[in-house]
């Protein structure tokens, strides 16, 4: 129970590098898209992307709870 | 009817509408310390993600975010980053402190501290620091508050006159009914909240530009720098975003009362569930920043960002519609503040007067005290906000500084045997040394990183050195629950 599954951390990661430690990639006005300046569109694209990866990260604990631990 | 006078009736109606939501949920329990703090543990996803959610969206994300946007530009998109990022944080920790709440009747993040480390002195340590840091971010909301109903009069209410008004609100709001009614008035105020961000986030553009797509092709030719990092300040570049965000977000739930919100959830499970559903709400933020950065091409020249949102939208939109305005920011400063009001209050009387000053004490002269630091922690911050004039995000960055250094202690608590008490204490003296040390002498950010950021790390190094050197000690959550039953089933995990 204590310390989360390898998969779920990875997948709590991605967030991590997409929108924090990658910033000098995508810190840029160009291209617009959708009318937006790239680092704006880019942050809030990794909105829903980064409760899609937390989805993940709970059906894998999920699975894990189903095989009789707590709760 | 003057258009200040409408402006102003429509503020003053919704608040009142607030006030009356937050009485009658109140009303009918009868108010123990349990009830009061965390509503005796039986909210849902809905009601926690509505505490939340009521918590997290201060006047710091509607007039502090649209400032930024419209004074700083790209640095701004930092708080994007951040909240998205603190919920990630949150998916893995919550349960667990969750698990040690229920475990031991948990109220408050310091009872957590004394139950892992069984030390008295840390956790009045980490109740005072907590206290400390409240103060700030409180004055935040106060200055927000102040700020709205002087735009909103037209400069008629002087923001000294404006604040006092919000004191007196507040600090009924939090007698009359504790945490439950905050949950409740969320409602009120995350409609009223989301109809004005995007009424006024795609508005506003198209009022002026035809359009958000419009607005942004006539910003990039006229300022295209101001867009990116780091934007018109001078020093707030990439390695200060990078150290900002991680700050940030480590820090977020380190927050007394965001931390205490933790224990009113009904299981770990529904705060796994509410972890992956947040993020979807900082949608929202963006909306603001289109308001701060269409004022950059409309109202050039302003002195205080702060106040860019709300004048626009003054010359905009009629007077009753800067009222619905208005009276959302007035909600979205008070709901979190009474929430930052009724923790700073909860631990200054339980976990940092009782232990240090009258052991013998009882729960009800607990929660008798506690009504008293109401007034007096609500006084200090109004005195901060009539008094000094720090932008609303400068005033955020300083409170996450001192708050953020809980993160090593309540992490290494949750996952590190091997941590002592000697080795936490040590690293929150660092941290938070350190910290004020650099934010006060005007070292913010050193060597281009967030002070705040570089403290967390020494304080990190402290508590590690510092546990390994002093001899092990016993884990306060492997000893038996006060809920026996309710462990035992924990435990065959």
């Amino acid at each position: 129970m204590k310390i989360p599954r390898t998969g779920a951390l990875l997948l709590a990661l991605v967030p991590f590098i997409a929108i924090c430690f990658s910033v000098p990639l995508w810190d840029r006005v160009y291209p617009l898209v959708l009318g937006l300046p790239f680092n704006l569109f880019w942050l809030i694209g990794w909105i829903p992307l980064t409760s899609l990866c937390l989805w993940g990260a709970y059906r894998l604990q999920d699975r894990r709870s189903g095989k009789g631990a707590s709760e | 009817m003057k258009p200040s006078m409408i402006a102003l009736a429509v503020i003053f109606g919704i608040v009142l509408l607030g006030a009356i939501i937050g009485i009658c949920s109140g009303r009918r329990r009868q108010m123990d310390l349990e009830q009061w703090t965390v509503a005796g543990r039986g909210f849902g996803v809905i009601f926690v993600w509505l505490l939340m959610a009521g918590e997290v969206y201060t006047t710091f994300a509607f007039l502090g975010a649209s400032g930024w946007a419209y004074s700083r530009g790209g640095p701004t998109l930092y708080i994007i980053a951040y909240l998205t990022l603190a919920y990630v944080i949150s998916f893995f920790i919550l349960p667990e402190i969750w698990e040690a709440g229920r475990k031991f009747t948990l109220h408050t993040e310091s009872d957590f501290f004394q139950q892992r480390y069984g030390s008295k002195s840390l956790a009045s340590l980490v109740a005072i620091v907590g206290v400390i840091f409240i103060i700030p971010y409180l004055q935040l909301q106060l200055t927000g508050l102040g700020i709205i109903v002087e735009v909103a009069s037209l400069h008629a209410i002087s923001r000294p006159l404006a604040m006092l008004i919000a004191f007196v609100i507040v600090a009924g709001f939090v007698f009359s009914s504790g945490i439950r009614a905050v949950a409740w008035v969320s409602v009120l105020k995350d409609s009223l909240m989301l109809i004005a961000a995007f009424s006024i986030g795609i508005g506003i553009p198209y009022h002026y530009f035809g359009g958000i797509r419009p607005m942004f092709k006539t910003l990039t030719q006229a300022k295209a720098a101001h867009l990116t990092m780091p934007g018109s300040t001078s020093n707030l570049g990439h390695p200060w975003y990078i150290s900002t965000v991680l700050l940030t977000a480590f820090g977020f739930y380190m927050w007394p009362h965001a931390f205490g919100s933790v224990f009113t959830a009904k299981s770990g499970d529904t705060l796994r569930r509410n972890a992956v559903i947040m993020p979807l709400y900082t949608i929202t933020l963006p909306l603001l920043f289109f308001v701060g950065f269409t004022a950059i091409l409309v109202l050039p020249g302003l002195k205080n960002g702060d106040l860019a949102l709300l004048t626009l939208v003054s010359q905009t939109f009629p007077p009753w519609f800067l009222g619905v305005v208005g009276g959302a920011g007035a909600l979205t400063a008070m709901v979190p503040a009474a929430i930052l009001i009724l923790s700073a209050a909860t631990l200054f009387a339980k976990n940092f007067f009782r232990p240090v000053f009258k052991p013998a004490m009882k729960d009800e002269d607990v929660a008798k005290l506690a009504k008293v630091m109401v007034v007096v922690i609500t006084g200090i911050a109004l005195y901060f906000a009539i008094y000094s004039s720090t932008t609303l995000v400068g005033l955020l960055l300083l409170a996450y500084a001192g708050i953020a250094q809980f993160f090593p202690g309540v992490v290494c608590g949750l996952y590190w045997k091997r941590v002592t008490t000697a080795g936490v204490f040590a690293g929150i003296i660092a941290g938070v040394g350190t910290a004020m040390l650099l934010v006060l002498s005007k070292h913010d950010p050193f060597i281009g990183l967030n002070a705040g950021f570089v403290a967390l790390c020494l304080n990190v190094l402290v508590t590690v050195v510092a546990s390994v050197l002093t001899p092990a000690q016993q884990d306060g959550f492997n000893q038996p629950g006060s809920r026996a039953a309710a462990s035992a089933v924990a435990i065959s995990s």
